[in-house]
């Protein structure tokens, strides 16, 4: 397989044809923030927080959906990318109701991890406070639409890895929301499974388990992790 | 060198950030006897006094009592740290803004679940009138420092303290600037 030789902030890296910027610097041992991006699910690019910065290009790019290039020069932590990332996780906070101090998911959530990454203290925008919702009419898993940042792990892996896709989009812009079948109760929905891996993707506590309290959210993504190797690779046993 | 003015104030908030306060335990020894403490729920003073060196600000800002009192904290203390999450983002206390402004907020609470004579708590000059929207401190005065966590741990607490009283800009890395 072709080998393409690239540089992430100053060091020489080897990458695969076809890999993209996040798989390289991830081998690499570079962490890049990411948000809607989960191995084993197409990549999204919605999130932004991958967004890095490429010699001879003014513009920013995903990096978990560009491809390397041989000769790229990739720069992951200017002032700039920092300063954006602080902004888009700020942004987050402001859009939703996100309090952490009793969220099922405390302790154990992706976007509380990324606050204190990206060096974020307090909030700069105003705060939206939303009445958007929630929906427990699941006897196992119930979604609080007030903590859903719209990465929409759920829906990709429901249709890409359980093949039932139960979840999907409605509404535009502020006012977009996950929806399970025609927007529907989820308990009501024909097509679901009642699997769980929509709650082991969930970044936050948007997706919980019926009956879990403050901070108890344990997600064990392993569980995904080995479908798809199982799937991708025909290989069953750890 | 003159005593530390030190001031802890308790605003919109559970007292929980002053719980994990004392829980510096021993620590708090040794604190006496670096600094003044001039103004605390913890300390029986009634007015606000001039010219504080630091004040840690417990609570949102969600009545008037609470807006007035940080207006006056603001005017009269060097270095103003806004202290645990609902000081800093409203938290908690800010559950309610969803549900609608202040006199929606009041229905829900006093007239829908009651059923014998429900009325509104209303006491001129005695209890405080509820602001239509809860807000972080640094929306509506200007914040030195924050200082996150539902409640901030006791180690926290003293690490900034220990900065502040050193005269140095406290610096919290990433596992102490955790919310929650």
């Amino acid at each position: 397989m072709p080998v393409k030789t690239l540089t992430i902030n100053g060091q020489l890296v080897s990458a695969r044809e076809g890999e993209t910027i996040l798989e390289a610097a991830r081998d690499a041992g570079i962490r890049i923030p990411t948000l809607c991006y989960l191995p084993g699910l197409s990549a999204h690019g919605g999130c932004r927080l991958c967004l890095v910065e490429i010699s001879g290009s003014s513009r920013l790019q995903p990096a978990c959906v560009t491809k390397v290039v041989e000769g790229m020069e990739v720069q992951t932590h200017t002032e700039r990318l920092n300063a954006y990332r602080r902004m888009i996780v700020e942004l987050l906070f402001a859009e939703g109701n996100h309090v952490c101090g009793v969220c099922v998911a405390n302790g154990n959530c992706e976007l509380q991890d990324l606050a204190a990454e990206v060096g974020m203290d307090h909030d700069r925008f105003e705060y939206l406070h939303p009445n958007r919702g929630l929906d427990a009419s699941h006897d196992r898993f119930g979604i609080d639409h007030n903590r859903c940042v719209l990465c929409t792990r759920c829906v990709r892996v429901c249709d890409e890895v359980e093949g039932a896709h139960t979840w999907d989009v409605a509404g535009r812009g502020a006012n977009s929301r996950v929806i399970t079948d025609l927007n529907q109760p989820w308990g009501e929905s024909a097509t679901c499974t009642s699997c769980g891996k929509c709650f082991l993707a969930c970044p936050t506590g948007a997706i919980f388990r019926q009956g879990s309290t403050v901070a108890e959210t344990v997600r064990d993504r392993s569980k995904l992790e080995f479908l798809v190797r199982a799937r991708e690779e025909r290989q069953w046993h750890v | 060198m003159a005593r530390l003015k030190l001031a802890t104030l308790w605003l919109g908030g559970c007292s929980g950030c002053h719980m994990s306060f004392l829980d510096m335990d021993d620590w708090l020894i040794e604190l006496a006897g670096q600094v003044d403490l001039v103004y605390s729920p913890l300390a029986d003073v009634k007015e606000y006094p001039e010219n504080v060196d630091v004040a840690l600000v417990e609570g949102a800002i969600a009545n008037d009592d609470n807006l007035h009192l940080i207006r006056v904290v603001r005017q009269r203390t060097r270095t103003l740290v806004s202290f645990g999450d609902c000081a800093v983002t409203g938290n908690v206390t800010a559950l309610r803004n969803p549900l609608g402004l202040a006199r929606e907020v009041l229905d829900r609470s006093y007239l829908d679940p009651g059923n014998y004579r429900p009325q509104l708590p209303c006491e001129p000059g005695i209890v405080p009138v509820l602001l239509d929207r809860v807000q972080p401190v640094h929306a509506v005065v200007p914040v030195d420092f924050y200082l996150p966590g539902c409640p901030p741990p006791a180690a926290r607490i003293r690490k900034v303290l220990e900065a502040l009283i050193a005269g140095r800009t406290p610096m919290l890395d990433q596992s102490d600037l955790k919310f929650g």
